[in-house]
């Protein structure tokens, strides 16, 4: 990833009229100048903000002020150092990280379940059975969010994980349930047949051969509850108010108004708080999209 | 994962007709209910009392005012929803929900569909290229806000950017001017959004068969008329299904706006999401919050339904229309 400018806005475009040169020269068409053109000034425009803030982190706050688009010089590594070092930085990460995690493992095992009969048994009832999950795609968090944080607060949950794992889970059932209920479907009812005959029970073919076999789609799912958990605000705003139970969302918003004056502080503890985010992404991608494109497919 | 699950012989078929059940005495039937019981209890349990229950909560509380303190004993009927209707700054938020889906959509939409048509052909680092676009859409929206705010600030390196290219004359007081803090967190949004809307397209584009434009191709058709013609009429159901989303999104809005913002300056940025928040946890006015979050719940369910009767219908009866391929004639 070397963007050798941070300067999106100024790579314009070549505005030269080139569209009658790749044309009809093969079935397949390439690509014009105008084409690269344009691909180069959306990359950066897309990357502009991260580079910026990345690149930010490495330079004093009277380099910010100065040249508030050059490129770090000297490099200062003091600002990512003092973020690495606080205890703070990392306590928000942890709190993310079993958060996150917790929410994952709680959808992902509850909806395989609950997706199961809904796929696979016969039985009255089991349409609007799944007719109540997938109304639930009709409620956001935000329109129960006051009762819900009520709750919460009547049950002695705030501050603590389950008090955000718990709810975020319960609403991030209906798109599993929505998106797994398919994906068993498929599986052929031959492997049911043979299963049964070989005197695996219902629950035995469920544990043996259903789930082990469903496992990309409890990726997919997994991975999207994940990177959802991992970026949620309004819940753990309203849920975490100490700052030790916080996640690294609110520690990001919180730093960036303690620390207002120290632009570049504020750039190395977000580039940080990005990092996770990127790297999961960068190793699960292929199943984020898979998962977004299974949705609207659906 | 473990993908070598061993295929079973499927030689030996018991019975026809699909039906695994062998009917054999009621203890059956129970077992079967019992395992239901089992499979499904646990999700439902933890949707009722985490999804269900809230959200007719918040109807009930909305009856009442109500601090959070004491018992909820002040019925005032439907007192609270004739005071947001009669709020300008709940109507306002209302209109600023509806802009920012109109908007994100006109914007979205020529951008989102003409980049993906560009990445569709065979340019170079096209793989690279699909990862960054989906970047923004990843990093959370505090984080990107955090970014963007720092960005947008007086003398910041957008305002560096306009002096650079000599239009230091059009800084503006990105986020503090009622005028344009709106349109501002729009391009923030869009930004944030776009790719998304990208990768749904290039997923979309994946559907449409080669051979239709290459056959428009020896016909002579020029690349845009391809893809005018065929291509994006193809697309359709992604572009209906993603509007969708997106609409559904921007009823919702609250995060990036808390950060840029908090619904400021002068109320010029307020979401409903925002005003619900503002008016519930910063002023702990609950029932009057929850008749908002009612009135959110029901402006997105009538703009869902109308979506699906003027929109989403057309896709019910999804035939792609003849296909204009002529037979080529040796």
């Amino acid at each position: 990833m070397s963007t050798s400018t941070t300067l999106p806005a100024t790579t314009a475009p070549a505005r030269t009229v080139r569209r009658r040169t790749a044309r009809r020269s093969s079935p397949r068409p390439g690509a014009g100048v105008l084409t690269y053109g344009i691909a180069l000034v959306v990359l950066g425009a897309t990357l502009g903000p991260v580079v910026y803030a990345v690149l930010g982190g490495f330079r004093s706050n009277a380099q910010l002020v100065s040249d508030p688009v050059g490129l770090p010089s000297p490099w200062v590594t003091t600002n990512y150092t003092g973020v690495l070092t606080s205890p703070d930085f990392w306590r928000f990460a942890l709190n993310s990280t079993i958060i996150a995690l917790l929410t994952t493992i709680i959808v992902v095992v509850l909806g395989v379940m609950a997706a199961y009969p809904l796929a696979r048994y016969r039985f009255k009832g089991r349409e609007p059975l799944f007719l109540v999950f997938t109304l639930g795609l009709l409620f956001p968090l935000t329109v129960a969010i006051i009762p819900l944080f009520l709750m919460i607060r009547d049950l002695g949950l705030n501050n603590t994980v389950w008090g955000v794992a718990l709810p975020q889970a319960a609403f991030a059932l209906p798109i599993t349930v929505v998106i797994l209920r398919p994906f068993l479907m498929a599986l052929p009812i031959e492997l049911e047949e043979a299963a049964m005959l070989d005197g695996t029970s219902r629950i035995g073919f469920f544990w043996r051969i259903l789930v082990p076999l469903s496992g990309p789609g409890l990726v997919t799912v997994g991975v999207l509850a994940f990177v959802a958990s991992w970026n949620a605000y309004l819940l753990p705003l309203l849920v975490l108010n100490d700052p030790a139970s916080q996640t690294l969302p609110l520690g990001v918003a919180t730093f960036s108004t303690q620390y207002a004056q120290d632009t570049a502080g504020v750039l190395a503890f977000t580039s940080l708080a990005m990092i996770p985010a990127l790297v999961f992404f960068l190793a699960m991608e292929k199943r984020i999209v898979n998962g977004l494109q299974g949705a609207v497919k659906g | 994962m473990s993908d070598n699950a061993q295929t079973p012989p499927g030689l030996r078929k018991p019975q026809a007709g699909g039906q695994v059940r062998g009917r054999r005495a009621l203890t059956n039937a129970w077992r079967q209910r019992l395992e239901i019981i089992f499979f499904v209890a646990p999700a439902l349990v933890l949707f009722a009392i985490f999804v269900v229950a809230p959200v007719l909560q918040a109807a009930h509380y909305s009856l009442f005012r109500w601090n959070g303190l004491g018992p909820m004993d002040n019925f005032v009927g439907l007192a609270n929803y004739s005071r947001a209707l009669q709020d300008t700054i709940f109507t306002g938020a209302v209109m600023h929900n509806l802009i920012i889906i109109v908007l994100s959509i006109l914007i979205q939409l020529p951008l989102g569909l003409g980049i993906a048509l560009l990445l569709n052909r065979d340019i170079w680092g096209r793989a690279i290229m699909r990862v960054i676009i989906f970047v923004p859409y990843v990093l959370a929206e505090v984080v990107a806000g955090v970014v963007w705010a720092l960005l947008l600030q007086p003398n910041g390196a957008i305002d560096a950017m306009l002096g650079a290219i000599g239009l230091g004359g059009a800084t503006q007081l990105w986020l503090g001017d009622p005028d344009i803090a709106l349109l501002t967190v729009m391009v923030v949004l869009t930004w944030k959004y776009l790719g998304l809307a990208i990768i749904l397209f290039l997923a979309g584009l994946q559907g449409v068969p080669a051979e239709l434009s290459e056959a428009a191709q020896i016909d002579g058709a020029s690349w845009w008329a391809t893809q005018r013609r065929i291509t994006i009429p193809l697309l359709g159901p992604t572009i209906r299904t993603w509007g969708f989303l997106s609409m559904v999104g921007a009823l919702q809005l609250f995060d990036m706006v808390w950060i840029l913002t908090k619904g400021g300056p002068a109320n010029s940025t307020m979401t409903m999401a925002t005003y619900l928040i503002n008016q519930g946890t910063e002023r702990s006015q609950y029932g009057y919050a929850s008749a908002v979050a009612v009135l959110l719940f029901g402006i997105s369910f009538v703009l869902a339904m109308l979506y699906q009767l003027l929109v989403l219908r057309r896709d019910i009866d999804s035939g792609a229309g003849p296909l204009p391929i002529k037979k080529v004639k040796r």
